[in-house]
This record gives C-alpha cells, sequence and structure tokens, in this order.
C-alpha cells in the first residue's frame, strides 16, 4: 500500500522544490554558459560536461535509491519500497540516456568518434540494458508482488554495475579520460569550473527529487484506482 | 501482435545484447587497445584482424600532406615506436605530444595503416592561461588542419 502523504506539508514541499529545481537549472545554464570559462584544449564544446557528468552522477543516485528500495521491500514486503524502485529506476534510465547521448555528441568533436567500445561506455551501456530490462521485467510477469520481487533483485544486481563504471577507467584501457572529481587527491577541475559542475549537480538533484515525487503521486493515485475499483466489483 | 508478445520480443533482444556485450564487449573492451611495445613484441604478425594501437603521438614525427590528405606520425608508449600512416583529417584534438589510439591493421614491413584516429584528452579542465588564445580556434581545424606549428 502506497502511504498517502498528508496533502498540505506534501503539497507545500512539492512546491518548494519545485521552485528550487527551475531557479536551479536557470542557475545551472548561466554557470554552465556564461560563468565558467571555455577549456584551454577544448574550447566551447567542453562545456557539454556540465550537462554529462551532473546527469550520470544523479542517475548513480538513482539506482542507488532502487538498490536501497529494492533491498527494503526484499526486508519488509510492503509495496511503497517497490514503488520508489521504480519510479526512480525510470529517472536513472531517463538521466543515463541522456547523458551517453550527451557524451556522444561531446565524442565526437573531440575524440573524432560518436562511439567506441572502450570499457567505459561498454559498462555504462549494459547500466542502460539492464534497467531498460528491469522496467520491461515488471510490466511481462502478471502477478505484481512477484513482478517486484524479480525487479528487486534485478535492480540490486543492476546497481552493482556502477562501482565497476566507475573503476573501468582505472581497470582497463580506455578512450574515455579517468575520472577528474571522484578520484584522490585535488580536483582536476579549475575552481570556476567546479562551480558549474557543481551547481548543475545540485539542479539536476533537485529535478531528480521532483520528478520522483510526481512519480509516486501516480503510483499512489494507481493504488487508489485500484482500490476504488475492486470496491465498487465486490 | 498482443502486448505481451511484444513485451517478450523487446526483453528478449535486451536480454541477447547484454550477452553479447557481456561476452564479447567486455572482453575486447578489457584489451581495448595494445601498445607499440605489445605490438612489436607480437613479432610482426600480420593479420588481417584489425586491430587498436594506442600511445603518444611523437613531438616532430607528425607530417601532413594536404594534396593526398596523407598523415603519418610515430605512436610511442615510451619504449618502443610504431610508424602510422593514416588518409584523412584527425579529430580536433590529435596533436604532437597527446595521446591517440588509432583503429587499423599491421602492413608486412610498412607502416601501421589506420582507417580511424581517435585523441585521447586528459581528465583535467582548466581556462586558458592569459596570454594564451582560447582553444575557439581548433574547431576550425576539422577542414584543414594544421598540424606543424
Amino acid at each position: 500500500m502506497v502511504k498517502a502523504p498528508d496533502p498540505m506539508s506534501g503539497q507545500s514541499v512539492e512546491r518548494t522544490i519545485a521552485v528550487l529545481t527551475v531557479v536551479g537549472l536557470a542557475a545551472g545554464l548561466y554557470s554552465a554558459f556564461v560563468y565558467a570559462p571555455a577549456d584551454a584544449v577544448q574550447g566551447e564544446v567542453q562545456r557539454l560536461m556540465y550537462l554529462h557528468v551532473p546527469l550520470i552522477l544523479i542517475s548513480y543516485l538513482a539506482f542507488f535509491v532502487v538498490f536501497v528500495a529494492s533491498l527494503l521491500y526484499l526486508w519488509r514486503r510492503q509495496s511503497w519500497y517497490d514503488a520508489v524502485a521504480h519510479s526512480s529506476a525510470e529517472i536513472g534510465v531517463l538521466f543515463t540516456a541522456l547523458s551517453i547521448a550527451i557524451g556522444s555528441i561531446w565524442g565526437r568533436p573531440t575524440w573524432g568518434a560518436w562511439w567506441t567500445w572502450d570499457a567505459r561506455l561498454t559498462t555504462t551501456a549494459i547500466l542502460l540494458l539492464v534497467f531498460l530490462g528491469y522496467l520491461m521485467l515488471r510490466t511481462l510477469v502478471d502477478d505484481p508482488s512477484r513482478g517486484a520481487t524479480f525487479c528487486a533483485v534485478l535492480g540490486i544486481l543492476g546497481f552493482l554495475d556502477i562501482p565497476i563504471i566507475h573503476m573501468s577507467v582505472v581497470w582497463w584501457r580506455t578512450l574515455h579520460q579517468p575520472a577528474s572529481m571522484l578520484r584522490p587527491g585535488p580536483s582536476a577541475v579549475a575552481p570556476d569550473m567546479q562551480v558549474a559542475l557543481y551547481a548543475n549537480l545540485v539542479a539536476f538533484g533537485l529535478l531528480y527529487a521532483y520528478l520522483l515525487i510526481k512519480r509516486l503521486q501516480i503510483e499512489g493515485a494507481r493504488e487508489e484506482l485500484l482500490r476504488l475499483q475492486m470496491e465498487l466489483l465486490g | 501482435m498482443t502486448k505481451k508478445t511484444k513485451l517478450l520480443l523487446g526483453g528478449g533482444l535486451i536480454v541477447a545484447a547484454l550477452a553479447y556485450l557481456i561476452n564479447s564487449g567486455i572482453r575486447e573492451a578489457a584489451v581495448y587497445y595494445i601498445t607499440p611495445s605489445e605490438l612489436k613484441a607480437k613479432g610482426g604478425t600480420v593479420t588481417d584482424r584489425s586491430l587498436r594501437l594506442g600511445g603518444m603521438v611523437v613531438p616532430g614525427s607528425l607530417h601532413w600532406e594536404p594534396k593526398t590528405l596523407k598523415l603519418t606520425f610515430r605512436l610511442t608508449d615510451g619504449k618502443e615506436e610504431v610508424a602510422v600512416e593514416h588518409t584523412g583529417s584527425p579529430p580536433d584534438l590529435f596533436k604532437e605530444g597527446a595521446g591517440a589510439v588509432v583503429e587499423g591493421k599491421c602492413t608486412a614491413d610498412g607502416p601501421f595503416q589506420s582507417s580511424m584516429i581517435m585523441a585521447k584528452h586528459s581528465e583535467e579542465y582548466t581556462p586558458p592561461k592569459n596570454g594564451e588564445g582560447s582553444a575557439q580556434h581548433i574547431h576550425q581545424t576539422v577542414a584543414k588542419p594544421q598540424l606543424t606549428p
């Protein structure tokens, strides 16, 4: 049963997050296109980083939420956890796909290739496919609670790809460069550029939170509809 | 076709793609490119299979023939050097002293015949230093690379 949130406080929280998201995305765009300087080596095209990196990092967050919610579902068997996992997975798939698309556009002028099968790109493609499969698996299994259990297992397994993606540039030879920020030692990104990265990271984090709330409301409405149907049909 | 069959088909496609990726993709991706030393160690075994060779473009080795679009350079890993020949213009970030990965075939005694050049860039991002021009010009080099400074 999806918990019905308190309508008043829920609405004001939602509105606050919506306003913050809009402000954050505007600030993110400004910092990416105006505030941050162009890169010395790559020029203006490097600004794609301010979308590419926050999108994939927030999708890691989204799949981490899938991971935790799936564990909780297997433990507690409450459908709310399953709803959170499913909603978060949908947003994660969207953000991963966008990040791959933007990375591809960035790769063409810099690397000279839209795509290449190096370890970083391959393991990221696997992540996208696993969670696309996750979304399909749910609609394939007729019994909702069995479907939720299968998905929980797949969600947990799928998340384990993320540490592999992160380490891929360390473990194997890749075309993709190593991590600029999530690495031991100081960041390899100039301070002004870091501001733009963090601004966009926060903005996309807020967008994720907002989308998740909206998605859970749909899930709640669906359960309510089901309950009413059951009541009417007896 | 019912919704269920469509979903099963789609799901089957995803599972097949995943199996393929994990089986061949990861294995290939694990050895994404070989180094000049590894190529030399193979002892000039010329095969029809194309492979990837990665290394740093040796400073001073880059030559560009504008009339024939012939690009020659040497790749090094610090120990061995391999001569590479390519036809066509390279990506913007391809330059001497920078990392590059080339796809192509080994020839019997001639240079490595590259069919594709990919430039590696570092994970460092900084604005241009004072006095240095911005990097805008590099996106005008696609049509006519200014490879020799």
